[in-house]
């Protein structure tokens, strides 16, 4: 909503000398009508005067240009070159003076035209910013040539209307009342606490007749149109309306047409009612019918493009047909054009909602279809078909019948709240007292009898006693509002142990060397072809958003993978060396009940130099110690197609005797699984290479290393507060064993095996080398271990450590017929 | 024997001084102090002298042998030292050139920030929460007092899952005031960041997804004062001390009164500049009190409590913080960017 200062000081004495732009915008933006840009329009029409051509001659070096002398009302006249064809001896033209800035951003300095000296330049009405709907008199291509009242020198901004300043409002969409001048005046006259001066319409109406003899209003849908009332006015003269009025219009952002139509633009901006004309005698049957569209009906609208309507949007009829679509836009089957006669004001209420469905439905957001989705307040439309009647007669646009149509079907209906100011005080942490909240809303224009509040019909927004407070807050200020704490009892802040939990994977995986990520939630369908899952998996159930903006933001993820593959995939092609990167992502998957279950996954990839399989593996065991989860298993997984079906393994762990039960009783929200009781293995996930086949569909020749770990496994299965263990009190025993055995044998079986054949004294086995070739038969591995074995009441000796090696090693023939080296 | 000694003396202490390494000295602690050593060999001639003389020769070979033994002890600490101190020389390192690289991993700036706000409202009482995404319009709209009808709930502005509308992604954390009002505990103290969705075409400055940042405080006595209290506490930790904030009227459904919070633009402190549009204030976040309807709708008795809610934008917020220029780099993860901060 753009508002003319000069224009509410018709409502609200607020000079510009004694309230500047500044002081006016900071005082209404914090009582609530937020003001976004004010703009003195004045400074984009600077040094541009009033000039009288006093003499022309044709330009010495061409055949179109003229030399002019003209006369801007100091001593000498300006010299000043034109290419116009329209300017005569002793017009008055607009002057752009040396060092004049024009509207449309030109600066003018003094130049020499073809050897010809010129001290500034005549203007046409687009370089004024202006068209020929602002000065129906003019000529679009050539110099505007001024008829109005004026003297050679005089300023032409003020000529034209730009000695205004502009306030644009951001309005919030409860208070439609403040789209128009009245709206903004009454907040403005509450703010700086000046009278508002309200004039209330009269018609003369001399033309005589009734309305009610000439036409018949019908409504039939009650529920989205709440008041008709209409208006008529026969022997039209249609022209342009005068100078102030389209400079009104102008200034508040729209486009002056001809008087009838601007007198409908006018009124709602002033009074915030949209209004129409209808050309009456195109109005088949001479009745209005307001209902919805019939099927197939269709109407071509004012700005020429033929629509087709459907049966839930609202229109104004004829006995026949539509002659407008209710609350967007007029037909053009009823335009006013120049010899319209009889003309029939339209000023309606419609139901917001319908309004909204309809504009946007259209396609077309127009002034008035953008204020009545708001919801207008049913009792404007008197005052506004009034106001538009006394127009017509001050500028003589033709005559108006005695009478008014008025179907008001349910009548006003009134809010009346109590006002109880130890509530709103209790809220408000104010102490405010009671007269001063009376006097606020009054000034307002609520009607206020001892506690009784009668809330003013534009103030549908109004329906609650705390709806009063805001009133009342606004108004004695919300920067008055004492900053203060005043209530409650003090709880203690903090994360809860899975946030803290959490928090911890991702320092983990920073110290690591990873760098966090954040992808959308939503990917496409076909991403599930690039990461190989089966037709038949379970994942790609997905929930699919019905109205996406495009196919590849149209499913909920059900896996965090292919997010961190498209990353990793932009990241190759930037050409980034390397990548370690992470997300702590969740997935959406499907419920019975139409929801879903969000679990998060701790998601790791990475590309580069330095990766491999074990090097993605260091960190799938750091994130396990990190969280005291001692005893995953990885176990070997080639079912899974997305990866690599031999650098691919498995986690598992089985939850251990340690593993933390206790929830904080205050966070019975934060809910997460808890693993099934006993000593049942839970998957943890996956890690390892990605399928070479996956690769091929991103376009990448080189090795993804993933991993995607449930964070709700690894929450549940993570270690308590450690318990401290004594340091060893006596020295360690190593040796390395060396053995030869099947290639296929997993290393991680044969640790086990070795653990347990170790018993107590083993503490810990390391595998340091795993060797074939040269020296080894085909088919065979050397795989060697390193043994730390240590007793908890004595110094080791070399027998009993000597012991446990052959223990161990007859345990490795037994189990992978294993030969010692 | 005294002279013999004597010279001994002068000798000995000359080779000990000139001596270059530790094997030479030790060399000549043999030569002079050992077994069969000089002075030794001269001891063996003390049955030539008198006994009057005997005793006195006797300490006087005593002296010498304590006064070479300090002396080779001396050479022997000042030659450790002087290799010691080749040693030093020769392990010299080039300390420009640079250390083996280890590279740390980098919180998304992102993060950073709700991190920091995170910490903020910890210290203030408040716990975290966390809800869904996928939502009952009835938690998103409905029970904020955003009706049927309300442009927020058309198609065109927020993702659903069935044809009834019933079913969406959360276009903001609100309803998270009301899972929390629903399932938790009174008094409440809780922050609840998290993504939202709103059909937006990405652009420098929208996307379909993004993060808001909701808190609660529901209690007995609670006002706009404190709400206003709190929030300047935040912003003085978020922005420094003597942040200059101001409240301004605004409107949001589930809040009455409501309002948006502003920072006086810090660029050019209140004066108007491209950074602040020439308002001299930027907006960071809307709030209000819990409108009286939401409270009764979620079971709270809004004649004994109240409370105050507020919302911020994280990516606004982030990118503000760290003068980042298109809302596009946050989520498109090039390493580049992510290694920035």
């Amino acid at each position: 909503m753009n508002l003319s200062r000069k224009w509410l000081n018709e409502f609200v004495d607020l000079p510009l000398s004694e309230v500047p732009d500044r002081a006016f915008a900071e005082a209404m933006t914090v009582s609530g009508s937020k003001v976004e840009v004010t703009e003195d329009l004045s400074e984009t029409c600077r040094n541009v005067v009033v000039g009288r051509v006093a003499a022309m001659e044709k330009h010495p070096d061409s055949d179109h240009m003229w030399v002019c002398s003209v006369d801007v009302g100091r001593e000498e006249p300006l010299q000043i070159v034109t290419g116009a064809q329209n300017v005569s001896v002793g017009d008055l033209v607009p002057t752009a003076l040396d060092g004049a800035l024009l509207p449309n951003g030109m600066e003018i300095r003094t130049t020499e035209l073809r050897g010809v000296r010129s001290e500034g330049m005549l203007c046409s009405l687009k370089e004024l910013g202006l068209t020929v709907h602002d000065y129906p008199d003019a000529i679009e291509n050539g110099i505007f040539i001024i008829t109005e009242h004026c003297a050679p020198g005089d300023d032409v901004a003020a000529l034209i209307g730009r000695d205004d300043h502009v306030v644009e409002f951001e309005i919030t969409p409860n208070r439609p009342d403040c789209l128009c001048m009245i709206g903004l005046a009454r907040e403005a006259a509450v703010t700086f606490d000046r009278p508002l001066k309200l004039h209330t319409p009269a018609v003369e109406a001399k033309a005589g007749g009734d309305i009610r003899e000439l036409t018949k209003i019908v409504i039939d849908e009650p529920s989205l149109c709440r008041r008709y009332t209409a208006r008529m006015v026969r022997n039209v003269k249609i022209a342009p309306s005068p100078a102030w009025m389209r400079e009104r219009i102008r200034n508040a952002g729209m486009r002056p047409i001809n008087n009838l139509v601007d007198i409908t633009n006018y009124v709602m901006l002033e009074y915030g009612q949209p209004m129409h004309a209808f050309d009456f005698s195109c109005v088949t049957g001479g009745e209005i019918h307001v209902r919805c569209a019939r099927p197939g009906e269709t109407i071509r609208t004012l700005d020429g493009t033929e629509r087709a309507l459907s049966e839930s949007m609202l229109c104004i009829c004829d006995t026949e047909k539509p002659v407008g679509v209710a609350g967007v836009m007029g037909g053009e089957n009823s335009e006013i054009v120049g010899d319209t006669a009889m003309v029939l004001f339209e000023s309606a209420n419609f139901d917001g909602v319908s309004i909204r469905r309809t504009a946007t439905a259209l396609g077309m957001r127009t002034d008035a279809s953008s204020r009545y989705e708001k919801g207008l307040d049913p009792e404007n439309t008197f005052r506004a078909v009034q106001r538009a009647c006394e127009l017509v007669e001050m500028l003589g646009a033709g005559e108006v019948v005695e009478g008014i149509i008025d179907v008001y079907p349910a009548g006003r209906k009134e809010t009346v709240l109590n006002l109880e100011p130890g509530k709103i005080n209790a809220l408000l942490g104010t102490d405010i007292d009671a007269d001063t909240m009376r006097v606020i809303l009054r000034k307002l224009g609520f009607a206020v009898e001892g506690e009784q509040v009668t809330v003013p019909s534009w103030r549908a927004d109004v329906e609650h006693w705390s709806d009063l407070a805001e009133e009342v807050a606004r108004f004695y200020g919300y920067n008055e509002i004492p900053t203060r704490f005043t209530g409650g009892i003090s709880t203690c802040g903090g994360l809860s142990p899975e946030q803290a939990a959490e928090k911890r994977v991702g320092e983990v995986c920073r110290s690591l060397g990873m760098d966090e990520i954040i992808t959308y939630s939503f990917i496409s369908p076909s991403w599930y072809d690039r990461i190989r899952l089966p037709a038949d998996s379970p994942l790609r159930n997905s929930l699919r958003i019905l109205n996406p903006l495009g196919e590849d933001t149209s499913i909920m993820r059900t896996t965090v993978l292919p997010s961190m593959l498209e990353i990793l995939t932009r990241n190759y092609n930037y050409r980034n060396k390397e990548a370690y990167l992470y997300e702590i992502g969740r997935t959406y998957l499907p419920r019975p009940d139409g929801l879903a279950d969000e679990p998060k996954t701790v998601s790791l990839g990475a590309y580069g130099e330095k990766m491999d399989f074990f090097v993605l593996k260091g960190w799938g065991e750091a994130l396990l110690a990190a969280l005291g989860i001692e005893n995953a298993r990885f176990t070997a997984d080639d079912k899974n197609p997305s990866y690599h079906p031999t650098r691919c393994a498995k986690i598992f762990a089985v939850p251990s005797d340690n593993a933390r039960r206790e929830r904080s009783p205050d966070r019975s929200a934060d809910t997460l699984a808890v693993p099934p009781a006993g000593a049942h293995e839970v998957p943890i996930g996956t890690l390892g290479q990605i399928h070479p086949l996956v690769m091929r569909n991103y376009g990448i020749d080189a090795p993804f290393y993933c991993a995607q770990l449930s964070l709700d496994a690894l929450l549940a299965l993570r270690g308590s507060t450690p318990v401290f263990r004594p340091l060893p009190r006596f020295p360690a025993v190593t040796r390395d064993i060396a053995v030869l055995c099947d290639a296929a044998v997993p290393a991680g079986d044969m640790q086990d095996c070795i653990r347990a054949a170790g018993g107590e004294t083993l503490k810990d086995v390391r595998v340091f080398d795993v060797y074939t070739g040269t020296g080894i038969a085909p088919g065979k591995k050397s795989i060697a271990f390193s043994l730390t074995m240590r007793s908890d009441d004595q110094t080791l000796t070399d027998e009993h450590a000597e012991a446990t090696v052959r223990r161990i090693l007859a345990a490795l023939e037994q189990n992978f017929s294993a030969q010692i080296r | 024997m005294r002279e013999m000694m004597l010279n001994l003396q002068a000798a000995a202490r000359k080779a000990i001084l000139e001596s270059e390494d530790l094997e030479a000295l030790e060399a000549l602690r043999v030569r002079y102090l050992g077994k069969k050593g000089e002075l030794t060999g001269i001891l063996r001639q003390m049955g030539k002298l008198t006994a009057e003389e005997r005793p006195r020769m006797g300490q006087l070979a005593n002296q010498l042998r304590a006064e070479l033994e300090e002396a080779i002890e001396q050479r022997r600490r000042d030659l450790n030292d002087r290799m010691l101190e080749l040693q030093l020389q020769r392990e010299a390192v080039d300390v420009t050139l640079p250390g083996l690289p280890r590279k740390l991993g980098h919180k998304h700036p992102m993060y950073n920030s709700l991190d920091q706000i995170k910490d903020i409202f910890i210290a203030l009482g408040f716990s975290i929460v966390d809800g869904p995404e996928v939502e009952l319009s009835d938690y998103n709209f409905t029970k904020l007092n955003i009706d049927e009808g309300h442009p927020s709930r058309e198609w065109t502005d927020t993702f659903y899952f069935d044809p009834d509308s019933r079913v969406c992604l959360r276009t903001q954390t609100s309803p998270m005031q009301v899972h929390a009002m629903e399932t938790r505990p009174l008094p409440i103290r809780m922050i609840a960041p998290g993504r939202v969705y709103r059909k937006d075409e990405v652009d420098a400055t929208h996307s379909p997804m993004f993060h808001q940042i909701e808190g609660m405080v529901i209690d007995k006595g609670v006002t706009m004062s404190d709400l206003k209290a709190t929030l300047n506490l935040v912003v003085e930790r978020l922005y420094g001390a003597g942040t200059v904030t101001r409240f301004r009227p605004h409107h949001f459904p589930f809040t009455e009164p409501s309002c948006e919070m502003d920072i006086q633009c810090h660029k050019c402190g209140g004066k108007g500049c491209p950074t602040c549009k020439g308002e001299g204030w930027i907006e960071i976040l809307g709030a209000g009190m819990v409108h009286p309807k939401v409270l009764a709708g979620c079971g709270i008795d809004p004649d004994v409590y109240s409370g105050w809610a507020f919302g911020m934008g994280l990516e606004r917020l982030a990118m503000g913080e760290y003068k980042i220029t298109d809302l596009r780099l946050i989520f498109e993860n090039d390493v580049r960017f992510l290694e920035q901060f």
